[in-house]
């Protein structure tokens, strides 16, 4: 392939723009965070996975388990788990929208975005209010 | 003018030889996870603390029990859709595409078996 470009002289001819020419834009941002709590959410499903059969393994397992998720780590991490599945929600219902041909211009594009983003935040926030960071 | 059959027509497949099953499949277990999700958030967050006999009571519920195993089977489907976009969107090298394709398919249903395993014995122990 490069011995065809150099052979037509074309070597240094401009790429085609991808990511990191792009000034980020929120829906490209709130797009690339989709796919990113989509994966740590499929990766996050062994904690799931773990809680469960520790659970049904016995009390002195459960316990150990129960111990890291209670963690100040564990608790990072549920945290994290929390904004990311609220986040992939939020863009989920966003994506519902569009899938429907609404909101599809750039004032509700926009909109729609920094919903994802703020209500993830807000709710995120909000739930470990209720349950108690100490909890 | 249309270069399809009407054959084609009604088996509606397109290229892909499964028309929009995996873009609808998506879609209906994002809807079914959206309302099971905010479930498992509500549980999580109401066992915080607890101890196990509590954990292991409200696990065995029959109601809490079949949302769970709802909520395992609808996002184990969609989270194996959704990784498989995103390794066919990013791995080309064919022998690679296709091993890691084959391990999101395992992965999907050892997490799903392992979490139906545990509400299963929490439930008929």
């Amino acid at each position: 392939m490069s011995d065809v470009r150099a052979a037509a002289g074309n070597a240094n001819r401009p790429m085609s723009p991808h990511l990191q020419v792009y000034r980020p834009l929120i829906n490209m941002v709130m797009s690339i965070l989709h796919r990113m709590t989509g994966v740590a959410l499929y990766f996050g499903f062994i904690l799931l996975a773990w809680w469960l059969t520790a659970a049904a393994v016995g009390a002195d397992y459960f316990n150990y388990v129960n111990g890291i998720f209670g963690s100040l780590l564990g608790k990072v991490v549920m945290f994290g788990f929390t904004w990311a599945l609220l986040h992939h929600m939020m863009g989920g219902i966003r994506h519902f929208i569009w899938d429907t041909c609404r909101g599809l211009d750039i004032g509700s594009v926009k909109m729609l975005s920094f919903m994802t983003g703020f209500v993830s935040v807000i709710g995120t926030l909000l739930i470990w209010a209720a349950v108690g960071f100490a909890g | 003018m249309s270069m399809r059959t009407p054959l084609k027509n009604v088996r509606h497949l397109g290229s892909a030889k499964e028309g929009a099953d995996h873009f609808w499949l998506q879609r209906v277990t994002a809807v079914a996870n959206l309302v099971l999700g905010l479930f498992l958030v509500w549980l999580i967050a109401s066992l915080a603390g607890a101890d196990y006999e509590t954990v292991k009571a409200t696990l065995a519920n029959p109601i809490n029990a079949i949302l769970l195993l709802m909520l395992v089977i609808s996002s184990t489907i969609h989270m194996r859709l959704g990784m498989q976009v995103v390794i066919e969107d990013y791995v080309h090298q064919e022998s690679s595409k296709i091993l890691l394709l084959l391990l999101n398919n395992f992965f999907a249903i050892l997490v799903g078996a392992a979490c139906v395993w545990a509400i299963l014995k929490l439930s008929f122990a």
